[in-house]
């Protein structure tokens, strides 16, 4: 590689810091610049992020094991030494291509959509840190250091989804993300202490390259992986830390869009793809992935069905459509993954900034119920919503279809779960495409098509939302129609993306079906595409939504509604005991430690009192007193002299 | 034949006795002043009666005594010139120097 096209490439190093730069300059000078300034700032920098990734992705020669930026030394301990660089190859290449690239369109959308809000510039301070934090997770190139990047994002997570934390329920969403993503972090820490004790190295390049050499299935391996899936359940909200995902919406729509598009949720699905080697020598590991991705896929598409707030849908939709990326990445099949990562990107930061959208035209309401018919009023939000429904739900030819037709067939065919039931795991997934396709027509309907439920003072004041915030929409809806032909089936068209992140992701190796089966599996993906949306449009716009309100008393409704109770269940398994042991403690400490510490305080100040007490300003009581001290000493003194 | 030292012992207990009476019941600071003399050179008394009491029963430290009593003599002529300064600048200001009155430092 040439001089020149390395120093291209490394330029790409300097986009976590020009958007860490975004977020100093609006966090420090923000409240002191004028209201589009700070957005302005703020998307010009991720935009010149996205501008270096481009160059660098142009410059990159494909066949390249990696260029590695250092800036200098993180850590040195003892053997163990880390250092503070960078790893840019083909798969932290298209990373952050999505991170830059929809953090881009959707900190253009926030200038519009967060106008005249109080807490402007921290706003995009802090979507600035999260674009950095997020962007130093996938270029690390030691664990610690994307470890970083990791803790940085739940940080930026947390200060988000409670923006406006001025009402409760924001503030404990907030914690509720960040804690319950704690408990993936462990997952990650420990995973990190096995892979030096394992590898001898925390440096990712050197530990993928020796995992080939290790043995098959060994349990250091099997525990190593099942430890780094646990930080990705963390992150990427898979069962059972799924939690916290669906209270995210309390934060401001573009922060949404953020987490479940560009950044967060992708963190584990990128997580296991990074580590892919190891996943390739851990076959229960990677089957216990591939299970937890398709379990959390039917999970979260059935706790679709019954949610009433636009966006909530849209959550378990981002749980189900990530747990097809971790079945996908737990087959094996890491570009499958990384594909559906970046189609998903754009569908469903169009979904979310849809939303956005309607929440904004109709003055804050998020109830589906009170929708509807918004698709003649706002037509460009109402269209582009209705391509990135139909490509979620994987209409063929549009992006979906091509990135959830590879994983269900990579998952069918994968030999690391030819003994974890790929067919059962396979079955599941067409069934969780079928119900994808079903709540997401369930959700354009209702609140773009039919009769408008809104009150009617709303209707003259329903109206489409600026240019600023259409635009991205419009991009965003591109994407999701053309995204898929990067990763055209092979035997159509050349398959970019696979070709692409072959030399970072090609730990397994799969066979190549015949031309019959691949065509048949490719029609069993449309035809669940078209089930789900033909049942949604029999459901809701033929028997106009009768049958789901029969069902609304049934515990069906309930449990789907609940999202399987997952949230109630820890709530007593792990919030009340917690809570019970804190009041108990709380007793401990009012009633033992404060009551002793301000008893003895009394009881030395009673004391002090009764000693003051002797002070009477008398000076011929003092001489008293001496002189009777003095003789009872003289009598003390006689009395043993006696008794001597 | 000489005065026996139980006599001067004597003597000094109720020289030491009406002194401290004299502390506690008189008011006016000179009184006070008096009356801790008498008390001082009470106990002066005793202490030169036992020197002198034990240089008789053939004592080898008889001196000890007598040195005690100058170093009271010298403490005592201190404590005079400073209290009897206190008391005339208490007078200036009070024109009173009953003990009684002066009890404004107390708890």
């Amino acid at each position: 590689m040439s001089d020149s096209t390395l120093n291209l490439v490394q330029l790409v190093a300097y986009a976590p810091l020009l958007a860490l730069l975004g977020a100093v300059v609006n966090g420090l000078f923000g409240r002191s610049l004028k209201e589009p300034l700070p957005g302005i700032i703020a998307s010009a920098l991720v935009g010149s992020g996205f501008v270096l990734g481009v160059i660098a992705l142009i410059a990159y020669p494909a066949d390249a094991e990696g260029v590695r930026y250092t800036f200098g030394r993180f850590l040195q301990a003892g053997d163990l030494s880390v250092d503070l660089g960078f790893m840019i190859d083909q798969l932290s290449l298209v990373m952050t291509m999505v991170i830059t690239g929809i953090g881009l369109l959707i900190h253009i959308y926030s200038i519009g959509y967060m106008r005249g809000d109080e807490g402007y510039a921290r706003f995009f301070a802090q979507l600035n840190l999260f674009v950095a934090a997020m962007l130093v997770l996938v270029l690390a190139d030691s664990f610690p250091l994307m470890f970083v990047g990791w803790e940085g994002v739940g940080v930026c997570s947390f200060l988000l989804i409670g923006f406006w934390y001025g009402q409760k329920e924001n503030a404990d969403a907030g914690r509720k993300a960040f804690i319950v993503n704690r408990i993936g972090d462990v997952g990650f820490l420990i995973g990190m202490f096995l892979t030096y004790q394992v590898f001898g190295s925390l440096d990712i390049q050197t530990v993928t390259q020796a995992a080939p050499a290790m043995l098959y299935g060994s349990a250091a391996l099997t525990g190593i992986g099942l430890l780094y899936l646990l930080a990705a359940a963390g992150k990427s909200a898979q069962l059972p830390l799924q939690l916290w995902l669906p209270d995210a919406m309390a934060g401001p729509t573009p922060v949404s869009a953020l987490i479940h598009a560009a950044t967060m949720v992708t963190a584990g699905v990128y997580l296991i793809a990074r580590t892919g080697a190891i996943y390739a020598q851990a076959p229960d590991a990677a089957a216990t992935v591939a299970w937890i991705g398709v379990l959390t896929a039917l999970v979260a598409a059935f706790s679709a069905f019954a949610q009433t707030d636009i966006k909530r849908i849209l959550a378990y939709s981002t749980i189900s459509q990530v747990g097809f990326m971790i079945a996908a990445v737990g087959a094996g099949a890491y570009w499958v993954g990384i594909f559906h990562v970046v189609t998903h990107a754009f569908f469903k930061a169009l979904l979310f900034l849809g939303s956005g959208s309607v929440i904004h035209a109709l003055g804050g309401e998020q109830d589906v119920r009170r929708m509807g018919g918004l698709g003649k009023r706002m037509k460009v939000t109402g269209t582009t919503s209705l391509i990135a429904t139909l490509a979620i739900a994987g209409v063929p030819l549009l992006a979906g279809f091509f990135s959830k037709d590879a994983i269900l067939s990579h998952t069918l065919t994968s030999p690391l779960l030819a003994d974890s039931g790929s067919a059962v795991l396979y079955g599941l997934l067409l069934l969780s495409a079928v119900m994808t396709a079903f709540y997401m027509f369930r959700w354009y309907y209702l609140v773009f098509a039919g009769e408008e439920r809104f009150e009617v003072a709303k209707r003259d004041n329903v109206h489409e939302a600026p240019a600023i915030m259409t635009a991205p929409l419009v991009v965003l809806a591109v994407g999701s129609v053309f995204a898929g032909y990067l990763g055209i089936q092979p035997f159509l068209a050349r398959n970019v993306i696979a070709e692409w992140l072959a030399p970072v992701t090609a730990a397994v190796d799969f066979e190549h079906l015949s031309l019959t089966s691949e065509w048949l599996l490719i029609a069993a993906s449309g035809v669940a595409a078209a089930a789900g949306l033909g049942l949604g449009y029999w459901v809701y716009a033929v028997n106009k939504g009768r049958l789901a309100k029969r069902l609304e008393p049934s515990p069906l409704t309930g449990l789907s509604r609940s999202g399987f109770g997952f949230d109630a269940a820890s709530r007593a398994v792990l919030v009340h005991p917690g809570e019970s042991v804190a009041e108990g403690l709380s007793v401990l400490d009012r009633d033992v430690l404060d009551r002793g510490m301000s008893g003895s305080a009394g009881a030395v100040g009673l004391l002090g009192r009764l000693a003051t007490a002797v002070q009477s300003g008398y000076v011929r009581l003092y001489a008293l007193t001496m002189l009777l001290g003095a003789a009872l000493l003289g009598v003390l003194v006689a009395v043993l002299e006696v008794a001597r | 034949m000489s005065v026996p030292t139980e006599y001067y012992v004597v003597l000094s207990a109720v020289l030491f006795g009406l002194g401290a009476v004299g502390v506690v019941t008189r008011r006016s600071a000179i009184m006070v002043f008096l009356s801790v003399e008498l008390m001082l050179n009470a106990a002066n008394l005793a202490m030169v009666a036992y020197a002198r009491h034990w240089s008789i029963t053939g004592g080898t430290h008889a001196l000890q005594g007598q040195g005690a009593v100058f170093i009271v003599l010298a403490v005592a002529a201190a404590e005079v010139a400073v209290g009897l300064g206190i008391l005339v600048a208490i007078f200036r200001n009070r024109a009173s120097t009953d003990v009684d009155e002066l009890s404004e430092v107390r708890a």
